[in-house]
């Protein structure tokens, strides 16, 4: 009777205790191109997963996947950390996109959450920023700084964000400078260190004196500095150890409020299927340090542009606004929708060279 | 279209650079082919070898006993890829697959606190007198060191291959390792020997990527140059100066794929990225005297 009476109360304990305190921490995993340290987009993807966990400590757990290739392989890792028991998964390339939606459809129960890409569904939210307000701020300064009148651009691939970054960064640099020209090179790559920087000095030997990139590693800011007379901007990540010179500025990229706010959203078990576009404004894009090598006056009126910005007082894609062949794409003052944008597959006009299909 | 913007000595001149790292690789595996061994590891020795060289380069602020960092390190992961193919007769294949692999796993941990920071800079040493001439100066010889040593290993590796008696008796190995042993060579020692030589190429050409190319350390910064290497082997159907033509060939396309991307010509990439290979498909179709060496990638233990 005895042992009997002992053990059942053990377990009434027992049952108290898991119910009370040891919750099953919420897992959170995360699906990375590029490896954490890689300098820029990856590595701050990494900055954000570590301030969920120093938000929540053991209540969440998290995990993450790098170097994951865009393709066939990404759906069987995503399917791998599902079955693993992640309640909430991050994948972060726009390349992950059919394969998250591939699987969510598998995983009804499982919260997907889809970086830089158009689809959503039940389960899965698309999460994106906008960039193209921080190339806005680059070409503002990179057609002020450049005395070759070339600026030298390293596209990753010729999708939507990308582009968006190359018309913005190139309006903004025409206002500024009506000489400017772009020259284009596409690396079909988002990391691939040797290949940027062999990128960065074949834009350095044609005479470019500013280097813009959209690919994650820091080699085209070595390439830059080795050169010595080259400007460049960090890119998704602040690459600050490029500071002062040749990196003048940066884009970086902060996904750690938005990581925070979805996890927590899982928890109190109100996540729901949405598609955020978040930029300036919302601190989802920011704008590092501008450095002595820029003169104060450029300074002065990037942070003029900047602060616009975040009033949501200026749109960088504000007409008027032709496309390459001189037709007209927005009139004066007319402002581009998202719609248009998302779906970007036109260069505007002044850039020369063809998108590649 | 502007192709007056590619300035062709600076053109030639970056396509010896861009050679320099799949260059030394090769001449490795070449000088491993020929012994008889394959060695698919040659990705894992490249990052070894950058992850050690940059390591080295940092701690002691010397370039160059970075370098030999590196090759030691390409050497000594070699050692092991050497000990279980030779000694303990595992499958060359496999285990030359493992190597890369457990390679790329090892320099990212070796790396880890190296992120970020920047390389002590290798400077350029022209040659003197040859360095002012025109057009050949500035596209041969205005260099860094590595690149120039580069070109001294392939001259070296042909001349030990063709005229020595140590590169007679690696070939035999290579050939046919049953002979050279009935012959009384030691078939193990050569091949170890090759090894170690083939893994301390791959290193330097992996550190030239990570001190010089992209000088900073990355996770992933070879991104596959080593299969180029191995592929550029076939390529020059094991001859050490067909090496260095074809290491320029892919080198080559490489840069002038973006040079011409730059220059604003609408030629769809892949077509150009494609090139080298098909031209080794080529290769390997046309040439007759392109034969692999007799024992390539056979075991071999003397009781048998």
């Amino acid at each position: 009777m005895k042992i009997k009476t002992l053990l059942a109360g053990t377990g009434i304990a027992l049952a108290l205790a898991t119910g009370a305190f040891a919750q099953d921490p919420t897992k959170v995993g995360f699906i990375y191109v590029g490896p954490v340290g890689d300098g820029g987009w990856t590595y701050e993807h990494d900055q954000a997963r570590l301030a969920v966990e120093a938000e929540f400590s053991d209540a969440v757990e998290t995990f993450y996947v790098e170097s994951v290739p865009e393709g066939p392989d990404a759906e069987r890792v995503i399917t791998q950390m599902a079955l693993q028991g992640a309640d909430l998964i991050f994948t972060t390339s726009f390349g992950f996109m059919d394969a998250t939606v591939n699987v969510a459809e598998r995983f009804p129960d499982v919260k997907f959450e889809h970086a830089t890409g158009y689809k959503t569904a039940d389960n899965v939210s698309a999460y994106n920023a906008r960039f193209y307000e921080g190339r806005a701020i680059q070409g503002h300064i990179a057609g002020q700084m450049t005395e070759s009148n070339i600026i030298g651009y390293i596209g990753s691939y010729p999708i939507p964000e990308v582009i968006q970054g190359i018309n913005s960064a190139f309006l903004h640099a025409r206002e500024v400078n009506p000489d400017v020209e772009f020259r284009i090179i596409w690396a079909y790559t988002w990391f691939d260190p040797a290949k940027e920087a062999e990128a960065a000095s074949v834009l350095i030997e044609q005479g470019a004196d500013v280097i813009l990139q959209h690919t994650d590693s820091t080699a085209p800011q070595a390439a830059a500095q080795a050169a010595g007379n080259v400007i460049t901007f960090g890119q998704a990540s602040d690459m600050a150890e490029f500071a002062p010179f040749p990196r003048v500025s940066s884009i970086i990229d902060d996904w750690a409020p938005y990581y925070i706010e979805r996890t927590q959203a899982v928890i109190d078990g109100t996540w729901e299927s949405s598609n955020v576009w978040h930029g300036i404004p919302e601190g989802m894009v920011g704008i590092g340090e501008i450095t002595d090598a820029v003169p104060a006056e450029i300074k002065a009126s990037a942070e003029v542009m900047i602060e616009a910005i975040r009033a949501g007082e200026y749109h960088p894609f504000t007409g008027p606004i032709n496309y390459q062949d001189g037709s007209v794409w927005l009139e004066e003052g007319d402002v581009a929708d998202d719609e248009t944008l998302l779906g970007m597959n036109f260069f505007v006009e002044g850039l020369a060279g063809d998108i590649p299909q | 279209m502007d192709l007056s913007s590619i300035n062709p000595i600076l053109l030639l001149a970056s396509l010896m650079v861009a050679a320099t790292p799949i260059l030394l690789a090769a001449i490795g595996e070449l000088v491993v082919e020929r012994a008889g061994v394959l060695n698919l590891g040659v990705e894992g020795m490249m990052i070894t070898g950058a992850v050690c060289g940059f390591i080295v380069a940092i701690s002691t602020g010397s370039p160059w006993l970075g370098f030999a960092g590196a090759a030691l390190g390409g050497a000594l992961l070699a050692l092991i890829f050497g000990v279980l193919t030779q000694v303990l007769l595992s499958n060359q294949v496999a285990t030359g697959l493992a190597l890369t692999l457990f390679g790329l796993g090892l320099a990212a941990l070796l790396g880890q606190g190296y992120v970020g920071i920047k390389a002590p800079p290798v400077a350029k040493f022209p040659i003197p007198l040859l360095s002012d001439l025109p057009v050949i100066g500035p596209v041969l010889f205005r260099h860094d060191p590595i690149v120039y040593l580069g070109i001294t290993i392939i001259a070296a590796t042909s001349a030990f291959l063709r005229y020595s008696r140590a590169g007679l008796i690696l070939r035999a190995v290579g050939e046919n390792h049953e002979a050279a042993h009935a012959l009384g060579y030691h078939v193990i020692r050569v091949r170890l020997l090759a090894i170690m030589f083939g893994g301390a190429c791959a290193g330097l050409g992996g550190a030239y990527l990570g001190l010089v190319r992209v000088p900073q350390w990355t996770e992933g910064v070879t991104a596959g140059a080593g299969w180029i290497a191995l592929a550029i082997v076939v390529f020059a159907s094991w001859r050490p100066w067909r090496l260095l033509l074809g290491a320029y060939l892919f080198g080559g396309v490489t840069v002038l794929q973006l040079n011409l991307q730059a220059a604003g010509v609408a030629l769809p990439v892949s077509y150009l990225s494609m090139a080298p290979y098909l031209a080794t498909i080529l290769v390997l179709v046309m040439m007759r005297s392109g034969r692999a060496p007799g024992s390539l990638g056979q075991s071999f233990h003397a009781s048998r």
